[in-house]
């Protein structure tokens, strides 16, 4: 009985470490196969979140919800959209660590940032 | 103008020295379109959608012009989905008015999204009114190619992003670019090299000469917040101090506002296109949808009470009938 008891034990140990394992594994193999992205909104001349923080290696995708165009240009060059019309789109990838402050050159007032670690 | 008192343009002036000129009667207007008349020395507009124009009588001045602005075209949203038959309906006024305009003056926003085939409606549309149009770019005119379209269409021989002056009639005209190499968090902005230049164009001129300065976003601070102003207007109407007229013509905010500050008057046009809303009064400056019937006699409607600072920097209560 006694060994029963212990063998059972050890059959669920077994399989809560196989079931931990296959997870953490699994985890793993997602990130490797969809690397981290964010969406970021432009409503009412603004930028939603104006302010994000990513990891590295993560690509931001901007959409233009507004009636009237934007665009999405980094204050110091390393990115700029071409002019967003409604419901258009623009992706960056952020492959290095770093603060990204960004802009619409239209209406300059809308400002975000984008903080890569 | 006797008799049409509730045309009048109201200056509160909250005791902020801002100066009246008094011989100064501005027409409130709303609409499509301003038609202006210079008279000795001192500009007089008149909304084109009032019964008849300001007829011969009124019309003697040396010069007339109408000013348009902010016809996006291209533009197709709720808004406005015929931003061409609102346009049109702009040249209908203007080719009925009884004193015909020297000129047209547009203050910008010509196309949506500085489209070769938008260029070409606008161009297409205004060719009926017979008359030379003097032109500078709007924000929308200047997408991706940095003014390159625009300078070879209508901005040839001009200077720099595209500015120049020229004289009809003994007013000198001075055309502005503001909506190139914009700031993050900045206003319109005219930049050293214009700066230069405009002291330089203006500095031989007698202190007589009339000057009308036209540029798309307005060189007054109308609304920060929104970016409706330029960060070195200051600069620009400093060079302007010694004249005893400056007219200030400016599209953008797609609604009217006019204010005299000493010696300038400034005045805002509405769009042909669609309405923005008063400053502050939306979450955003974006378009404004208003019953359809109601469109045309909407745009221009709007006045605008700003308060900046100590005082009323410029008010106007500009009403239809």
């Amino acid at each position: 009985m006694r060994m029963r008891v212990c063998i059972a034990s050890l059959a669920v140990s077994i399989l809560f470490a196989a079931i931990l394992f296959a997870g953490g594994k699994g985890s793993t193999v997602n990130a490797q196969q969809a690397p981290p992205a964010i969406e970021v909104k432009i409503d009412n001349f603004s930028f939603g979140p104006a302010a994000i923080t990513v990891p590295v290696g993560t690509t931001v995708t901007w959409t233009n919800r507004d009636d009237i165009p934007h665009t999405v240009v980094s204050d110091d060059k390393v990115f700029k959209s071409k002019v967003l019309d409604t419901e258009e789109q623009f992706s960056y990838t952020f492959s290095r660590p770093g603060t990204y402050p960004y802009f619409c050159s239209v209406h300059p007032k809308m400002t975000g940032k984008v903080i890569v670690q | 103008m006797a008799g049409k008192t509730k045309d009048e343009i109201l200056y509160d002036h909250n005791h902020d020295g801002i100066d009246r000129r008094g011989f100064l009667k501005c027409m409130a207007w709303a609409g499509t379109g301003t038609l202006c008349l210079m008279q000795g020395g001192v500009l007089k507009s008149f909304a084109l959608n009032r019964p008849g124009d300001p007829g011969p009588a009124v019309a003697k001045g040396e010069l007339s012009f109408v000013q348009i602005s902010d016809s996006h075209m291209g533009f197709n949203k709720p808004a406005n989905t015929d931003v061409a038959g609102t346009l049109q309906a702009a040249v209908d006024k203007i080719n009925g008015l009884a004193t015909p305009p020297e000129f047209l003056l547009h203050t910008g926003d010509i196309s949506h999204l500085s489209r070769a085939e938008q260029f070409d409606n606008v161009d297409q549309i205004l060719k009926s009114t017979g008359k030379q149009t003097f032109f500078v770019p709007g924000e929308h005119d200047v997408l991706d190619d940095d003014g390159k379209q625009f300078r070879e269409r209508y901005a040839k021989n001009s200077k720099g992003a595209g500015w120049y002056s020229f004289d009809q009639k003994g007013v000198h005209f001075v055309g502005l670019v503001n909506v190139m190499n914009l700031k993050a968090g900045g206003l319109g902005s005219l930049g050293h090299d214009q700066l230069e230049w405009l002291e330089d164009d203006v500095k031989h001129l007698k202190s007589s000469t009339p000057i009308v300065v036209f540029a798309h976003i307005p060189l007054w601070t109308v609304y920060p917040e929104w970016g409706w102003g330029t960060e070195d207007s200051a600069q620009a109407l400093g060079y302007l101090k010694k004249f005893g007229s400056v007219t200030v013509l400016n599209g953008h905010i797609h609604q009217t506002m006019q204010k005299v500050e000493g010696n300038v008057t400034f005045h805002t046009a509405a769009s042909t296109a669609f309405p923005q809303p008063e400053p502050g009064k939306a979450p955003s400056p974006g378009p404004m949808t208003v019953p359809t019937d109601q469109l045309r006699s909407y745009l221009g409607i709007t006045n605008v009470n700003y308060v900046e600072g100590h005082g009323a920097l410029a008010v106007v209560d500009s009403k239809l009938g």
